[in-house]
């Protein structure tokens, strides 16, 4: 699946209050967009938005022809604060459940989890996992079914300077396979070939 | 394995997991069933009468037991927003969800039902039916259980909450099932009350998640 992101006069509202308007990107294969701007700006909420998991009060949000459903079915992956493992589960159990029900294939995890150095931590629940540690298994679970669209939400905060530095080589080596990358940071992010303040 | 199945899987696995599960609602269910002879005399014969009625009684508030996690889980760890953009359509995820529910409990309630039924006196010639409807009214508990918990999503106190959304959905199984184990009991035609639970579980399964899935957005937006 090859996609492209594009918004339109893209206005957001929270609880009665308006986060942004009038919000333009254009993101084409290859390339990576970071979101800047003060907490409570509406970063999260974009990449829910582009998701599909909240409602824009007005604008697009376009896949590049590919049908919205099925871009978000298939085509994206989210990577929040909120990560979706299951504390009271093993990390391999965990990245096992979210690989098929991404539809990814167990090869790719195999390698997802040597490229992430998992191994030793498979074992573990969840809840015996560093903040980073945590992290690395969510990255994992990226990597282990490929979708172009990676939105990712403060992607290196609780990440090592070793591990932050290998999870942006992971984030270009998705670029250059033709990937696109929307993510929220307040550091920033090197691989990203354009950069979005949002403002209200 | 397909997504589903490791769905599936994955419910029963939380749900049997540390601090719940199984030993929890049977355990429930076994105290509240004990409560009764204290408290209304160990006279045999009026046990033997409202033995049915009462495991009936005690099997549908077990169900709510657990129910409160059901989505609840799954949306503080973000796990929801997983499940609601990716993979299976969210509608059938939420019907999985309460299959894995009534797998983890409800069947296996449905086990000690009889069970708690003979030991308050019960005759055990009534111990099939009451599987039976134990089985068929802990699907519609679940389902409409699983409705009452998704709405309660992001409250404070939701398990209360969902307790006070369920109990009259609760009651047209709980009457139906009733009825049948009575009439059963008593030498009456009993078919209609059950297929009448059966037909309430039914709708239940179809519509359920259909509702459910429709909270669960509302909550994630």
């Amino acid at each position: 699946m090859t996609l492209a992101l594009s918004l339109g006069d893209l206005s957001l509202s929270r609880g009665g209050r308006r986060l942004f308007s009038g919000l333009h990107l254009r993101l084409e294969a290859g390339q990576a967009c970071a979101l800047t701007g003060p907490n409570g700006s509406g970063k999260t909420s974009l990449l829910r938005a582009v998701a599909g998991l909240c409602e824009v009060d007005s604008g697009q949000i376009e896949f590049g022809g590919t049908d919205p459903g099925t871009a978000r079915a298939s085509g994206l992956h989210l990577l929040g604060h909120l990560d979706g493992l299951k504390a009271s589960r093993t990390a391999g159990e965990e990245l096992d459940f979210w690989t098929r029900w991404q539809g990814g294939r167990p090869a790719a995890m195999e390698a997802a989890v040597l490229r992430l150095d998992l191994l030793r931590l498979l074992d573990l629940e969840v809840r015996r996992l560093s903040a980073g540690q945590r992290r690395r298994l969510a990255l994992a679970r990226l990597l282990s079914s490929p979708r172009p669209l990676w939105l990712l939400d403060e992607p290196l905060s609780p990440l090592d300077a070793h591990w932050r530095g290998q999870a942006l080589d992971i984030m270009a080596g998705h670029l250059a396979g033709g990937g696109l990358i929307l993510a929220a940071v307040h550091d920033p992010l090197p691989v990203a070939t354009v950069v979005l303040e949002i403002a209200p | 394995m397909n997504p589903a199945l490791g769905l599936l899987r994955r419910e029963i696995a939380i749900a049997w997991g540390r601090g719940g599960g199984l030993m929890v609602t049977g355990g429930f269910f076994a105290g509240a069933t004990l409560l009764l002879p204290l408290a209304s005399g160990p006279e045999p014969e009026r046990l033997a009468q409202i033995a049915p009625g009462a495991a009936w009684t005690v099997l549908a508030l077990s169900a709510l037991l657990g129910l409160e996690r059901l989505f609840e889980r799954d949306y503080e760890d973000g796990a929801l927003d997983l499940m609601a953009h990716a993979g299976l359509p969210l509608e059938f995820t939420c019907a999985l969800k309460c299959l894995g529910h009534w797998l983890a409990t409800g069947a296996p309630l449905a086990v000690l039902a009889p069970l708690a039924a003979i030991a308050l006196g019960a005759s055990p010639t009534l111990s099939p039916l009451l599987f039976a409807c134990a089985l068929a009214g802990g699907l519609a508990f679940a389902f409409t259980g699983g409705i009452g918990a998704a709405l309660s999503l992001g409250a404070r106190r939701g398990g209360l909450l969902t307790a006070v959304i369920v109990l009259p959905l609760f009651v047209p199984p709980v009457i139906f099932g009733g009825g049948a184990l009575h009439a059963f009991d008593s030498g009456l035609p009993w078919r209609a009350g059950f297929a009448l639970l059966g037909a309430y579980a039914a709708a239940a399964v179809a519509l359920g998640p259909l509702a459910m899935a429709a909270a669960c957005r509302n909550a994630l937006s």
